[in-house]
């Protein structure tokens, strides 16, 4: 697992041009992300920061795949994603990006197990039958029998940790982290930023949105936004 | 968990965790198939039934005399009867056009003549009117069937229905006067055999009916060679329409002489409107599924906005809208498949009581015109469900991701 190997070359793994976010409102539009350019190359662990409503999530979404620019382009892996439809981007979202969210968003339906192995099925079309899932799993410290749990008789700790392996399971290029702590206790927040800085550090690149300065001081790079703007 | 399974897997699942939400709405395909099932196969029943009932008769063609009324339609019990005397002559068969009929139609079965009359019978102290039919001694064994007695040999002997029978309590050798004993002299027959059961029919209706020889009814009321009826008696169905023809053909050649009543056409229409009822009452019974159908719309809503947050994190790892939309149409088709299955199993039973009361016999509840409703009633509930299921899906496939994802 090693996606720096397989992707590196000299241009960069993403670039903003100009992207700019409007969101049009009866009250009048807002405008979220202001002629944002950014180049972030394979292998950076980027911290986004910036006070509430300052369009750190907004970017995020943009890097997501999420969301579209009103105007500007967004390449990720040297394609601008203007250029493709839904069905592309979702192929995106599901090869090449992991995205970690601050309320863990694991489907409750399914078990820890099959909540790691949805991407991975999505992916491949056909069951888990190397033991990657397990590995994660074991990987991340959920062992067989919390692996059969459903999300919500799991702790917020252990259920980030789940997050993490389903954002991985289908070795992404990218992970992008959305307050990956911000509803954890400070013990169980440090394990999972530990895991996430391990993580870049075998080639990952990682744009984490992040209030807290503790966990920012994770990443390498760091981007102030305010007012939509790139400080 | 395999990759084809994992959308099914999350409809299954997602019904089981509202179980008695999908238990009622699957409850209402239930009702909507039985209904419709049930109504079907009554129809079904009754139509096989009252087939089965008239095509005895099915191969008869009657011919009457016409007096420019338009032919077709059931006759009154006893041809002319209740007009009183003898009749218009316009109204009776001539012998030569007998002769005619019976070289037409001889060669494709039995032809006899009819009298007919009705008339007042006493027996004992009691007195009614009923039908007295003039036949040929020779026909009469060919064309009818005795449960009791004999054949009539002599003038005086007469054969009666099973309802008139009971009605005056009549047995073999009763006697009955025919006529009126206040108006002249009454003639007294005997009873030498009773008529098994026939139903009404359009040849001749012997229930309630004394059948005698042409003989003693010339003696009663005379005219002789003017006949009430031709009956034919056909050996194949299939030539009604050929024989019909030919008589009319030849007969109304110049003016319209005869008209001819086709049995085997009074059957297709009443088979025809046992159908439009049929297809009437199950529509009827179509707007409980209809019903369904808005319950089943109402929970997919429901499950759809219930998992909205679930929508936006499937789409925000990769699931694509059209694999959102199967799940959403799995979880209607699978309410349907059971709602079906369930409807179906119930219909058989509902439906024997229902046709056992209604038609009063099962005789062909098994047979595949009338079990044919089951799947059709099923099928018609499966689609319904996954109908009611596409608006739902298709709102839950383009749902924003980011607005799903917000949703608490």
């Amino acid at each position: 697992m090693n996606p720096v190997s397989e992707g590196m070359n000299s241009s960069p793994l993403i670039e903003l041009r100009d992207v700019t976010k409007i969101y049009p409102l009866p009250s009048g539009d807002v405008v979220a992300l202001d002629r944002v350019s950014l180049t972030i190359q394979e292998g950076e662990f980027v911290a986004i920061m910036g006070p509430s409503g300052s369009g750190k999530s907004t970017l995020l979404n943009q890097l997501g795949c999420l969301d579209r620019p009103t105007s500007g382009d967004l390449f990720i892996a040297g394609k601008n994603t203007r250029e493709m439809d839904d069905h592309e981007l979702t192929g995106l979202r599901l090869n090449t990006i992991g995205y970690i969210f601050q309320k863990f968003n694991l489907i409750p339906l399914l078990t820890a197990y099959e909540n790691v192995e949805y991407p991975y099925l999505m992916k491949h079309r056909k069951p888990d039958d190397t033991g990657h899932v397990s590995g994660l799993l074991v990987m991340m410290g959920i062992d067989q029998a919390l692996a059969a749990h459903k999300p919500p008789e799991l702790s917020g700790g252990q259920q980030q940790r789940i997050a993490v392996a389903r954002a991985l399971v289908n070795d992404p290029r990218i992970l992008l982290c959305d307050e990956p702590t911000g509803n954890l206790d400070s013990v169980t927040g440090g394990q999972i930023m530990e895991m996430i800085a391990d993580l870049n550090r075998q080639g990952r690149t990682v744009l984490m949105v992040t209030h807290d300065p503790t966990v920012a001081e994770y990443a390498k790079r760091t981007i102030v936004i305010r007012d939509g703007r790139i400080a | 968990m395999k990759q084809k399974d994992v959308i099914f897997q999350l409809s299954v699942r997602s019904i089981r965790l509202h179980f008695l939400r999908s238990v009622l709405a699957a409850l209402g395909i239930v009702i909507g198939v039985v209904a419709i099932a049930t109504m079907g196969m009554m129809g079904a029943n009754m139509t096989l039934s009252v087939t089965e009932e008239l095509s005895a008769m099915g191969n008869i063609l009657v011919v009457k005399a016409s007096s420019g009324e338009s032919s077709g339609g059931m006759p009154g019990p006893g041809g002319p009867g209740g007009s009183g005397g003898s009749g218009s002559e316009e109204d009776l068969v001539t012998e030569d056009q007998f002769r005619d009929i019976e070289r037409i139609a001889s060669k494709y079965g039995t032809v006899y003549t009819l009298y007919s009359e009705s008339d007042t019978i006493e027996v004992g102290d009691n007195t009614r009117r009923s039908t007295i039919y003039g036949l040929d001694p020779d026909v009469i064994p060919r064309i009818l069937t005795l449960s009791d007695g004999a054949y009539p040999k002599r003038t005086s002997s007469v054969i009666i229905g099973t309802s008139l029978a009971e009605r005056f309590d009549l047995k073999i050798g009763s006697k009955i006067d025919i006529g009126d004993s206040d108006e002249g002299p009454t003639t007294t027959v005997r009873v030498v055999g009773i008529i098994e059961e026939r139903g009404m029919s359009t040849d001749l209706n012997t229930d309630s009916a004394i059948i005698g020889s042409e003989k003693l009814f010339i003696g009663m009321y005379g005219g002789e060679g003017e006949y009430g009826q031709v009956n034919i008696i056909l050996d194949d169905i299939n030539d009604a329409e050929t024989v019909s023809t030919e008589i009319m053909d030849q007969l109304n050649k110049k003016e319209e002489q005869v008209s001819v009543q086709d049995s085997s056409r009074m059957l297709e229409s009443i088979t025809s409107t046992l159908g439009t009822m049929t297809t009437f009452v199950m529509a009827i019974a179509g707007i409980s599924l209809l019903v369904a159908a808005v319950s089943i719309f109402n929970v997919m809503m429901m499950s759809v906005t219930e998992r909205i947050r679930e929508i936006g994190i499937l789409r925000s790892i990769g699931t694509q809208r059209t694999e959102i939309r199967k799940m959403f149409i799995y979880e209607a088709g699978i309410l349907g498949i059971i709602g079906a299955v369930i409807g179906a199993a119930m219909s058989v039973a509902i439906g024997w009581v229902v046709v056992l009361a209604m038609v009063g016999s099962t005789e062909y509840f098994l047979t595949p015109a009338s079990l044919i409703y089951v799947p059709s009633a099923m099928l018609i509930g499966i689609i319904i469900c996954v109908v009611s299921g596409v608006y739902p899906a298709w709102r839950a496939s383009n749902l924003d991701p980011i607005e799903a994802l917000r949703a608490e």
